[in-house]
């Protein structure tokens, strides 16, 4: 495994909610990952982002870790729930608060409010 | 171009769906490249969202992975 992935992976694991976005939460550069963050902070989600735009080994080393073709990518305490498409429709049938609320505890929404990391090395 | 893409689309997912009820294949800006696609399938019943996206994507695996497809929107339907 490169080190690349393995961040990848750290981040997956590690983060309560993953949202790997083309963008960031305050510049977003794609439709569908504004979508999903709408999506997600709607349903109080302590958002960590990732913004996969910086070089493309990292949507490459992303979707060969999680088998997903597409961007964005949201991830569950590290189980993969989908793009924009279904984490949308997951937030209109109110399962992606019922999603969090197991996996996150009940005051889920009163974690932090959410930051974005870097999974490249620092140069 | 657009319609060329959206026919290649077309074709994909009917061999992959060909119980299918629906498949319908939009392109959303008319560069050919920005695409909803919608499926109706009793293949879906009972698959949970991510699993029912998971097969449309592996029916389109080839033009995401060649670039034809530069944003995908995905609707699927079961039949119950």
């Amino acid at each position: 495994m490169t080190d690349l992935q393995q961040r990848i992976k750290d981040v997956i694991e590690n983060e309560p909610v993953a949202l790997f976005m083309k963008g960031t939460p305050q510049f977003v550069m794609c439709g569908n990952s504004d979508r999903a963050l709408r999506a997600l902070r709607e349903a109080g989600a302590p958002v960590t982002a990732v913004d996969v735009l910086p070089d493309p080994q990292i949507r490459q080393e992303l979707s060969a870790v999680s088998g997903w073709p597409t961007i964005p990518q949201v991830f569950i305490k590290g189980e993969l729930v989908g793009g924009a498409d279904i984490v949308e429709e997951l937030a209109e049938t109110g399962e992606l608060e019922e999603k969090l609320r197991s996996a996150l505890g009940d005051g889920y929404r009163a974690e932090e409010p959410g930051r974005v990391v870097s999974v490249l090395t620092p140069a | 171009m657009g319609a060329v893409s959206v026919d290649r689309l077309d074709t994909l997912l009917r061999s992959a769906f060909p119980d299918a009820g629906e498949v319908h294949v939009e392109d959303r800006t008319g560069g050919g490249d920005h695409f909803q696609v919608v499926v109706a399938s009793p293949r879906f019943d009972g698959l949970p969202l991510i699993d029912q996206h998971r097969l449309v994507n592996e029916a389109l695996a080839e033009p995401l992975r060649d670039g034809t497809i530069h944003e995908l929107r995905i609707k699927t339907r079961g039949t119950t």
